[in-house]
Parts: structure tokens; sequence; C-alpha cells
């Protein structure tokens, strides 16, 4: 390792940058200089700049709903997407803390939310003189089948409807991207594997083929670890 | 007081930027025993580092499940410190002018990140005006830079096959991964209009090429900079190698301001800002090499002004910053009625497509636009992210459920969930890349008004499109339209007309800009010659997108590391002859 060691030099790796500072004689880059105090670990599991560890950390930490609108907002996620006997449900995904997080990550959400939610108590005291989380689950949805369908409300629920599409969006990316919602939806990937062609019984299912070029020319897994030898190809 | 600390030892070559460029120079100056100095202004990175990994992660893993944030462009995973803008780092446009600017500040630059598209130029596209009189030919000729795409091929790796079509040259291939479900669909769709599909062609190992890097295990990441060095990043491939042979010293976090000149105007090395303690540093060099970006590599010299320079190191043309163009881009999306509820399995394959379209009309002079454009096809079951169910009232109004019956769009409850689950995997997207037209009147300049947090006078841009591109992107929008119809699937959205220019983006958007420095043999209409080396500054280089005159419909990456390449063994060969 010494041509390695002699030829790495970092001269102004700074706390500012990496978190700690690198000199020019040390063998490893992950090495701190005594006395520069390190960043906090990061607990996120996943690459971050100390910038963005800053801004995360903080970010985690803190909270835009109140604890009337935390609980709107989980009856209405449920309501969204249920539990449906095999896998559960938006608020077993936990979404609020996802929506949560998004609120103060793209604070452009903040108001549509806010107001959306204020829009849903509103309506629902103008119905039933009650709030929307106290109503029984058939008025809710009574409340609910008028904002649902955007494109077919009334000229008075336009603003309802407008909200419910954006909560509808976040509830849904927030279980859809939870191990539950991965689960339900099938996706089986993001794990080390070998790629070779779609299989066999789902080609059959959809009565196609890899032809025979096709076949010729795509890589052999069976060979993927060999070196690549050109020594016969013509170019 | 403020000073300007100078470093020492001379180096022989001091490299600006650790990109394709400056990787590629890097590795083959360094490996000539020539002692080096690399700057960087972002941090050091390594694909195979554990602490920066984000390979293999899950998107529940980041609390915004992998969304943009104004530090990454391209998401909480996506391996690219940089984004549209940079806090601190401004750049301006003048009038109505368009022009977006990714950056990425790291050691690998964008190469962490990028598609990994790996495409030769053609003969035609090095002469061009030749046949549409528009624009400038090159200086060189395909036969000039094919030997050096051959080493290229071969040094990093690339799969594709061979083809034999005219003006998209074959190469040393590794070979290609097999089309997934909605790529077979697509190749019987698109080959019924008579328009080709090919595998495509990255830079992504599907075999071994040496023992130093691994082979793809089928992630779909490519994005997240590989851990097994299975992908091209100069990170990994071309700066650790030039790090190994112990004459490179690597400067990180080093914002370089100009290249600093004798009294004679040659170069005598560059100063730069160290971002840790905001001091003012110089390197000394006997040559430099600019590849910063084009951009970047742009605003340097803009800003490297002396006696003998007065408007810019190496700008006695007067075009420095000028012809610079970015790739045209355009794209839709469409359902594929047979993909809704479809079977599950594993479909991670190398990130992106494995089929795509070259450019099939280049005898075509009657199309109302003069340069041609690929296409890149998207699909497949994507391990859902950040969006995922996003818009659903824009497609399950549109298609019958299960039992045939149409429904409201929007919805909630159980059938709603289900109807999450219908749509994923059907979707297809198509994008457009095409060729621009350099000109003259698209550049960059410095704003005379605004510094970055550095001190440094920031970019001005002056970009409008011509009625070429848009009319390009018109035809783009045509073809779309017509696969979609022949593989009988259900576009997305109101197709995009005049009033957005037809959905064409805004230049810099598609991260190919190029020209700045466009080489050539008239020193009085170029910067660079033909081998990348100033006509003014003889120990001057530029080894990034600067040197294009024109830039194909082609991802300009394979060309950047061809040129620099044959650069870099013009300069060592002209060491050898005592004329640096």
């Amino acid at each position: 390792m010494m041509d390695r060691r002699s030829s790495l030099k970092y001269l102004f790796a700074g706390a500012a940058a990496a978190g700690f500072v690198f000199t020019a004689c040390e063998p490893s880059q992950n090495q701190k200089v005594a006395g520069v105090p390190r960043k906090a670990e990061n607990p996120f599991g996943f690459d971050r700049t100390p910038e963005e560890l800053d801004r995360d950390l903080a970010l985690v930490a803190g909270s835009y709903f109140t604890k009337d609108e935390e609980a709107l907002i989980n009856v209405l996620a449920d309501i969204i997407i249920p539990d449906d006997g095999t896998y559960g449900s938006a608020t077993d995904a936990d979404v609020f803390t996802f929506i949560n997080f998004m609120a103060l990550d793209r604070p452009e959400f903040q108001l549509p939310l806010r107001g959306g939610l204020q829009w849903i108590n509103h309506e629902s005291n103008r119905r039933f003189n009650k709030q929307f989380v106290d109503l029984n689950s058939s008025q809710q949805i009574e409340i609910v089948e008028d904002i649902a369908y955007p494109f077919d409300a009334k000229p008075e629920f336009t603003h309802g409807a407008r909200f419910f599409s954006t909560l509808r969006d976040l509830v849904a990316c927030g279980y859809f991207t939870s191990k539950e919602g991965i689960d339900y939806i099938g996706y089986m990937g993001n794990t080390p594997h070998v790629w070779d062609g779609v299989p066999q019984e789902v080609l059959d299912e959809h009565g196609l083929a890899y032809d025979e070029k096709t076949l010729a020319e795509c890589v052999d897994q069976s060979k993927r670890n060999e070196i690549m030898d050109w020594s016969d190809y013509v170019l | 007081m403020f000073q300007i600390k100078e470093q020492t030892p001379e180096y022989d070559v001091c490299i600006v930027g650790s990109g394709a460029g400056g990787g590629m120079a890097a590795k083959i100056l360094a490996e000539a025993g020539l002692k080096i100095a690399m700057l960087e202004a972002g941090p050091d990175f390594d694909p195979a580092d554990p602490k920066t990994q984000t390979q293999l992660k899950w998107y529940y893993e980041s609390p915004r499940r992998g969304a943009s944030t104004p530090t990454r462009g391209f998401g909480d995973m996506d391996m690219a410190y940089g984004d549209w803008e940079i806090e601190g780092e401004p750049y301006t446009r003048k009038g109505d002018s368009q022009f977006d600017w990714f950056r990425a500040h790291m050691l690998g630059g964008r190469t962490n990140h990028w598609g990994r598209i790996s495409l030769r130029f053609g003969p035609l596209d090095f002469k061009r005006k030749d046949f549409d009189g528009k624009g400038d030919n090159w200086p060189i000729s395909y036969d000039d830079i094919s030997p050096y795409y051959d080493k290229v091929d071969k040094l990093i790796g690339v799969y594709g096959t061979r083809e034999n079509i005219p003006n998209e040259p074959d190469g040393y291939f590794l070979p290609p991964p097999k089309p997934r479900l909605h790529e077979l669909y697509l190749k019987k769709g698109v080959e019924k209009l008579g328009i080709p599909i090919i595998p495509a062609r990255k830079s992504v190992l599907t075999k071994r090429i040496n023992d130093s890097r691994g082979v793809c295990f089928y992630c779909q990441q490519c994005n997240r900079a590989c851990n097994v060095y299975a992908d091209f990043s100069s990170s990994s491939v071309l700066v650790k190698p030039a790090r190994e042979t112990g004459n490179m010293d690597l400067y990180v976090e080093a914002m370089v301001r100009e290249v600093t000149t004798d009294e004679n105007g040659r170069a005598t090395g560059v100063s730069y800002i160290s971002k840790h303690d905001r001091q003012e540093y110089k390197i000394k060099a006997k040559v430099v090499v600019l590849a910063a970006s084009a951009c970047s590599t742009a605003r340097i010299m803009l800003n490297s002004k002396s006696d003998v320079h007065p408007n810019g190191i190496a700008n006695s043309s007067g075009v420095l910053g000028h012809y610079l163009h970015d790739s045209t881009g355009a794209s839709r999306s469409a359902i594929l009625p047979e993909l809704l509820d479809r079977t599950r399995y594993n479909e991670d394959g190398a990130r992106g497509m494995h089929v795509y379209t070259p450019w099939w009309l280049n005898d075509k002079k009657d199309l109302g636009f003069t340069r041609g454009y690929h296409i890149e096809y998207g699909g497949g079951m994507y391990m859902p992210g950040y969006g995922t169910g996003f818009g659903m009232e824009h497609l399950n109004g549109r298609f019958p459920d299960k039992n045939g019956n149409m429904k409201k769009a929007g919805g909630y409850g159980l059938s709603f969930k289900e109807d999450v689950k219908r749509f994923y995997g059907a979707r297809i997207g198509f994008a457009g890349r095409g060729e621009s037209v350099p000109q003259k009147d698209n550049y960059c300049e410095i704003d005379p008004n605004v510094v970055d947090q550095w001190g440094i006078p920031v970019l001005r841009f002056n970009y409008h499109w011509t009625q070429d591109e848009i009319n390009q992107a018109k035809h783009m929008q045509d073809t779309f339209e017509e696969i979609i119809h022949a593989l009988g699937a259900v576009p997305n959205g109101e197709k995009p007309g005049p009033e957005t220019n037809y959905g064409l983006e805004a230049p810099g958007r598609i991260i190919h800009e190029v020209g700045t420095t466009r080489m050539g043999d008239d020193k009085s209409t170029s910067v660079t010659n033909k081998y990348n080396q100033t006509h003014d500054v003889d120990n001057l280089f530029v080894m990034d997108g600067g040197v294009f005159v024109s830039q194909a419909d082609k991802n300009p990456t394979w060309t950047i590391l061809a040129l620099a390449w044959r650069s870099s063994d013009y300069l060592v060969d002209q060491i050898k002859k005592m004329n640096l």
C-alpha cells in the first residue's frame, strides 16, 4: 500500500465538506484527524452528505401537523387504503410519518393539506354538525364519495376533490413504498440476481418468444464470469 | 491578511475536473510517468465505499422515499451530488433565454450516475455540413477517432451488438442482456413500422473484462454508482488506477478560479479557492488540462484575463463560450393493456433500456428539420419509490377493470388499492434524444454583475432553440404516437403540440451540453486544434465536451473519452519531443 499511500494527498477535505479532515500522510481516507469533531452518526443507513445529514435530521425531528390533523389524516388514509384481510392498511404502514415529513421537506404541500383538512371538517360540520373523525363510517363515506372522483365532482366540491387527490397521492406513495406495500404490489427485485430473460411461463402467457438472433447474441449467463476475449472478434 | 498561497512542487500537468475527460487524461498521463495534480470541486468519492453507498438500499430507508432534494436533483438515492441549481453557486440567463445547467461536484462528477448509453459518432456525424449545409464540419473524421473508440471499448467495456448500420459504428462489444417483457412488445410494434430497434449500447459489464472490476448483478441501479465497479464511472475506472500509479495528487473541495499565465501568456498553472478555508491557492504546472465540463471550463477560461488575453485565455477568436449546444429531448408515455395485472417476477436488469432505436432517416432531406434523433424506451416493474401511486385518477377511469366494467376516475378503498397494483409495470415510456444545430448566438458569457460564494464571476446563458429543433420534436411526437398505436397501447395525456414546442425540453435539460471551446483548423473560428490543444496557448488543453463541433444524436461521453485519450497521447508525444 505504500505507493497508494504516498500518492494520496487530501489537502482540503474539510469539516464543512466531508465531516473530517484528511492529511497527506494518512493511509486511509476514512481516518479522522484528532481535534476535529466528527459528525453525528448517520442514522439513515444510506449516503448523506454532511449538509444532507444536518437537514434531514432536523426534518425528521420536526412536526408540521397538529394532533387533531394527524388523527384526521389517519382516518382518511385508512379510507383510501384499507386492510384487505391479507395486507394491512395505510396506517399499518405509518403513512402519516411520511406525509408529515414531506410537508416539512416540500413546504408547498403545507397549505393545500392544512386547508384541505379544514375544508373536510367544515363540510362535516355543515352536513352533520360534527368533526369528520367523529362521524360514523357511512357519514364519512358520504362525504368522501363527493370528492374522490375529481372529474365528476360537483362545482361545490371541487376544492375538496383537489385536496383528496393530493392526499390520495401521498397516502398511496407512503403505502406502496413501505415494506407492506412492496409485498402487496409484488416487487421482487433490489437484490443481486442474474437476469436471463423473461420466464418461459410468462412468455407463454403473452404468446411471445425470443427469436434466434436475440438468443444467439445475448449474454450466456453461464459464462458471465469469464474474462471477455475479443481475439476472434471481427469489427 | 488575505494572500494567495503557492503550492509546491511544480507538476507536469494540472488537470481540472475528474469526470470522463479529466479521468481519462489522468489515467493516460499518470501511467506515462508524468506528475499530475488533479483538482476536483467536490469531495472524494469511491463507488465501493460502504459509507456512501445507496446501491441496494430501499426507498423506505429514505424519509422522503427517494424524492429529489435541492442537493440531489435526481433523488435521494442517486449518486450525483448536484442539481440544476446549486446553493451559493448561481448562474443567470439573459432576456428570455432558456438554459438549465446541471452540475455535480464530486470525484467522478456526473459519470457516477449517468445513463451509461455509450454510442460512437458515425462518419456522417463529423461531416454534417457537407450533407446539409448547416453548422460546421469537425476537423477530424471518423477514421481519426475510431482507433480510440476501439481502445475505450476494451478498457471500459460496453455491451451491444454488431449491426452494420451506416453511421452507427459497431464496437468491441460485450454481449447485451436479454430484452424484458415490455421490450419484446416494443420490438414487435416498432419493427412493424419498419423502424429499427436494436440492443442498447451501454457501458455495463455483462461479462468480466479484467480482475479489478466485477460483473453486473442486475440491480437496475447504475445511477447509484456500482459497488463492484460493474459500470463505468470515472471515479472507479479511471481516477482510481491513476492514483494507484503514485504519480497523482488529488486536490478535493478545490474550486478553480482561473488559469494563471506568465508575461507571454503561457499557462503557469491554476488558482483555486479551497472550500475548506476559503483561501486562494495556486498550483504550478507545465501544462494545464481543463476538463471541468463544457460550461465550467468556458467559465474558467473567460475568467482568466490578462494583458495578453484580454477577453479570456485562448479567446483571440472570440468564440469561447459560443456554439453551446445540448441534445434535444421530448417524451411521451403510454399504458400497454397486455401488461395490466401482469405476472410478477424479478425483472431488474441493467438500468434503463435493453433496446433502443438508432436514427433511421439519414437519407431523408425533406423532413422539415435537419438532424436526427434516437429513441430510448422505458418501462418495467421498478422498485416502488417516490411518485408510486400518484395520479391514479388519470389512469383508472380509462381502462375497463378485470370484469370489463368502466369506473369513475380516482376513488378510494380496496378497488383503489387494487388499481395501483393493476397498473404497476404497465407503463411504457418513449424519449427522443436528438441533435441540434450549433449556433454562434447560443453562448455563455461572464455575467458582469454576479459572483458566486467563492467570489468567482458566474456564467450568464444566452440560448434559444431554432425551428429545426422544434420541428424535430414534432417528428418525435408523431413517431411516438405511431409506435403507441402499432403496439395497441393507449397514450397518456394529450399529445404535446405547438404551444409547448411539442414537448421540447429546455436547453441543458438533457445534460449533454457541449461546444463552448470547439475544435477546428481555423484559429479565427475555433478555440482548440484537432488535438484539443488551444490555438493561442500551446500548454493549455481542453479535454471535456467543450471541444465538440457538433454532437450528433449520440450521448457525448464515449466521444469525450476517445478524444481525451487521443489528446493525452498527443500531449505525451509533444512533451517527448520537447515541444511543451
